[in-house]
């Protein structure tokens, strides 16, 4: 490689480190005020107009914070295990296109690439709890091994769907094939097996038991303060923007809007970051409105329902694609498969049809009181 | 410890000690753990023992109402209105009817703020964290009501012996109506929110099941044995008060899950607004205290007093010996009986679930240590 | 001397018992005729004193007997009259509905009864706190372990010649 190309690789590489902690510092300001809307309260309004620099705050506070550590701490592991969480986090960002031709490198296997690399970070959080030499760490770190490690399948099962819709690993390819329609309005299971299971790949509600706040205080990150935090923190929110932000590109067609052409001049970076921060205000408002699943409540979501979701979901894909059957036949399979999985999931529970209610209203007689 | 094909396995101890974001107070909970699951649990109490019941015999008969207010301090006005009953039995005192009717309309305000508070807890021990929100929201309200009438949010002192401290306001009544509207809408909103959810359905149904026998022999009461089935309610065995004059009902559950344990207390509050409405209607003009000496001097003798605190059964035996203060007061907590049984409820449950089951039982650390 | 003249005229808190306290004051004398109680009644409770050793078993035959059918231990706890401890039971019956009291009296200065655990699981922590505030041991309990106080806490707080430690700054 040139050095002009290298300069241009390590500009870009800066600018996006740039731009992320940006998106993260604004992420952090929607969550607590979206989150504090849904609860009656306006969220954080001291800290400049509308709460604006609270982010810059937070990050100066969490730089300045003394760094606690115990004494039976392993010292190397614990420095490493938020850079094995973080540095996985940050390459996959390499591969994503945010709109036609603004991408670092366009890898022909994109999706390939991103999802091995994700995998990366469980070492990371298990790590985190064993080195902290803490119960509640160890607990969490459990928790966070098998949950993350059993989400990755549906997740990798979702994405091929689309892989087989789109006949490309590339994600720029998988973008422009969904001109025509979006693959959310053609395979609706995969939109929702890939968010759910992406959920639960983020660790948060309603699959948020490992860093569960009421019951192991914070899990693998419960002695981790201050700057190390900090990592964790970052890592967290740029999956979570990765996340939406591959909704999106999958599912949700991307940069493309009818009738705008989409690329580095047009308005494609917009309708892109739209997009995705509509998809994080859903994932925020999940957050805010269920409680959290117990582990092997978890656990059996994702492997008696997700995967084999997923797996049904392949299986229709590949038929409509032999068979050359058109478009819609997809949707309704899929909107069909998606009905019944609800329906059968509510009926389960005694919610549907009718919820049931093992409370009733006791009145007794007036002869059974005793006074006198 | 492994048998042929298992793994070696040790039994790890938890100590979910005083200070923990769910133990609902200073209360340490030292489980062993097997992987997930609980295999044995030693409860520790006593963080807050303060003594009361001994202080309770170096106070005149008119201190005490403030030590009973700081025993379950979620439900004040209940405890107040215990002793002060307690007291008037024993000395044989009438105490007016209006002054009656305003001690049911604030207990059984208090019952509603109480169930509240157990409501947002409930939600975050199971993950949720909005209805607190609204809980607190309309809890805001019903304390500032408290303070309009009594003066104080918490810790009223305001049921006194003979009746209580001073007259409502003069649009009581009116702002009460509204007040009781808005927590009803309050209410159905949360009530939307959680109680049927399927993941709050999947944490709570089925979980920290107890049978009315074990109940029973524990010494449970309130909504904890209601849910077994067992219809006891100390305002429809032994109507204290002017409850008799009230058409309300009980909730009972079924299955004696938590789920149960939850619901019935959201109905409970419905129930509560139900005879305040009543209660509102039926108030008679009068006095509002029997003027009583500063210093009582009750009779010899000892009585045992029943009421209905917002967390189940509470009474109080008192022992006179004609003094200025009692010769020995002793207080029967429902938290203190309810925690008793958490190693029955525990037995073979995932960690996560102790959380939501020691919620379920909903206790204040205030009257179980005393 | 104004102290002993209030103490001769110490007015009794009148004696009330409902229906269901007559028929029990009628009916205990009768089942519980082996152990020789004093059955009586104060304000509106029918009070029965036994003798300590034979508090088991008399709660046996209260939880058993079907006029009785005392199934729920409302409250335990010990009274420190300075010559002797009473240790009280309020016993209540959820089925049909009425409550008495059982004492028994122990001597200060090496109280002991046998627990009532087996007939009531409830009594366990009224029994550990009767030990840890007043010293009353209660043969048979499975855990007598401190409740309220703390390993290695001297003195009986409960007792009314319990010295209150002098206030002291930390």
């Amino acid at each position: 490689m040139s050095a002009v190309e290298t300069l241009l690789l390590v500009s870009a590489i800066l600018g996006l480190l740039t731009g992320l902690s940006v998106v993260v510092l604004s992420l952090t300001w929607l969550e607590r005020k979206f989150l504090g809307r849904i609860q009656m309260r306006i969220g954080p309004m001291r800290v400049g107009p509308f709460g604006l620099l609270q982010p810059v705050a937070d990050a100066v506070k969490l730089m300045a914070k003394e760094d606690l550590l115990s004494s039976w701490v392993d010292r190397v592991v614990y420095w490493v295990a938020p850079l094995v969480v973080f540095v996985p986090t940050f390459m996959i960002w390499v591969t994503i296109p945010i709109t036609r031709d603004l991408v670092i490198r366009n890898l022909d296997m994109g999706l390939f690439y991103i999802i091995a690399l994700s995998v990366l970070s469980i070492v990371g959080l298990v790590t985190a709890g064993w080195a902290s030499s803490n119960k509640y760490a160890v607990l969490g770190g459990f928790r966070a091994a098998a949950q993350l490690i059993s989400y990755e399948i549906p997740l990798i099962l979702a994405v091929l769907g689309v892989a087989m819709l789109a006949q490309s690993l590339n994600l720029e390819n998988v973008v422009n094939s969904q001109g025509a329609f979006s693959y959310a309005l053609i395979q609706p299971l995969g939109l929702v097996i890939f968010f759910v299971a992406g959920l639960a790949e983020l660790g948060r509600t309603p699959f948020d038991i490992h860093p569960a706040e009421s019951e192991v205080v914070g899990g693998p990150f419960v002695e981790y303060s201050g700057a190390h935090w900090a990592v964790f923190f970052l890592a967290e929110y740029i999956n979570t923007f990765a996340i939406a932000a591959l909704t999106v590109l999958l599912f949700f067609g991307g940069w493309l809007f009818p009738g705008l052409p989409g690329d580095v001049s047009g308005l494609g970076v917009l309708v892109f970051l739209i997009k995705t921060y509509l998809v994080i205000l859903v994932i925020f408002w999940v957050r805010g409105t269920y409680p959290r699943l117990r582990i092997d409540q978890l656990m059996s979501l994702g492997w008696k329902v997700l995967v084999p979701l997923a797996f049904v979901n392949v299986v229709i894909t590949s038929v409509y694609l032999f068979y050359g059957w058109p478009a819609w036949s997809l949707s309704l399979m899929s909107l069909a498969i998606l009905g019944t999985a609800v329906w059968e999931i509510s009926r389960r529970m005694r919610t549907a049809p009718t919820p049931e209610y093992t409370v009733r209203l006791y009145v007794p007689s007036s002869e059974a009181s005793s006074a006198g | 410890m492994s048998t042929e094909g298992q793994l070696d396995t040790i039994q790890m101890m938890v100590n979910m000690g005083p200070q923990h974001p769910s133990t609902h107070g200073v209360f340490r909970m030292v489980l062993w753990v097997d992987g997930e699951r609980v295999v044995d649990l030693e409860p520790h109490i006593g963080y807050l023992h303060r003594g009361s019941e001994k202080l309770c015999e170096g106070e005149l008969y008119a201190q005490i109402v403030t030590l009973f207010d700081r025993l379950d301090y979620i439900s004040n006005l209940n405890n107040e209105m215990l002793f002060c009953r307690a007291v008037e039995k024993l000395m044989g005192l009438e105490v007016p009817e209006r002054a009656e009717y305003i001690r049911v309309i604030l207990c059984e305000l208090n019952r509603v703020a109480s169930h509240l508070l157990f409501f947002g807890t409930f939600g975050i021990d199971a993950g949720a964290m909005t209805p607190i929100m609204y809980a607190f929201r309309d809890r805001e309200k019903i304390q500032t009501m408290f303070e309009a009438v009594t003066g104080a949010r918490m810790m009223h002192n305001f049921i006194r012996i003979g009746g209580v401290k001073s007259d409502v306001p003069e649009d009581f009544g009116q702002r009460m109506r509204v007040l009781l509207r808005e927590i009803r809408q309050g209410i159905d909103e949360t009530d939307r929110l959680l109680s049927f959810s399927e993941i709050f359905l999947a944490r709570t149904k089925g979980i920290g099941v107890i049978d009315a026998e074990t109940a029973i022999t524990y010494g449970m009461s309130g909504p904890v044995l209601r849910a077994c089935g067992v219809p006891m309610d100390v305002r429809k065995d032994e109507p204290y008060s002017v409850y008799d004059r009230f058409d309300f009902g009980i909730p009972i559950g079924e299955k004696g899950d938590s789920w149960d344990r939850y619901y019935i207390r959201v109905e409970e509050m419905r129930q509560s607004m139900r005879i305040i409405e009543q209660a509102l209607e039926q108030i008679p003009d009068g006095p509002t205290i029997t003027p009583t000496r500063l210093v009582l001097r009750p009779p010899q003798g000892e009585v045992y007093v029943r009421g209905e605190n917002p967390r189940g059964e509470i009474g109080v035996y008192l022992v006179s010996n004609g003094a200025d203060r009692p010769y020995r007061v002793k207080v029967r907590p429902p938290s203190f009986c309810n925690l008793m049984a958490l190693k029955e409820l525990l037995k073979d449950t995932y960690v996560a679930d102790a959380v939501v089951i020691l919620g379920s039982l909903d206790i204040v650390l205030g009257e179980v240590d005393r | 001397m104004a102290e002993r003249h209030r103490q001769e005229e110490t007015p009794q808190a009148p004696v009330a018992l409902d229906d269901r306290g007559h028929a029990l004051e009628l009916l205990l004398p009768e089942v519980l005729a082996e152990f020789q109680p004093e059955v009586g009644a104060v304000v509106d409770l029918v009070v029965a004193i036994v003798k300590p050793q034979d508090v088991p078993a008399i709660c046996k035959l209260a939880k058993e007997d079907p006029r009785l059918s005392f199934d729920y231990l409302m409250c335990l706890c010990v009274v420190d009259y300075v010559e002797h401890l009473q240790v009280v039971y309020h016993l209540y019956s959820t089925t049909m509905k009425h409550m008495m009291v059982l004492k028994a009296n122990v001597s200060p200065e090496k109280p002991s009864l046998p627990s009532v655990t087996s007939m009531w699981a409830g009594a366990d922590w009224y029994e550990r706190e009767s030990h840890d505030l007043f010293g009353v041991a209660f043969e048979g309990h499975p855990n007598m372990a401190p409740l309220l106080l703390y390993e290695g806490f001297e003195g009986y707080p409960g007792r009314r010649d319990y010295e209150m430690p002098e206030y002291r700054e930390w």
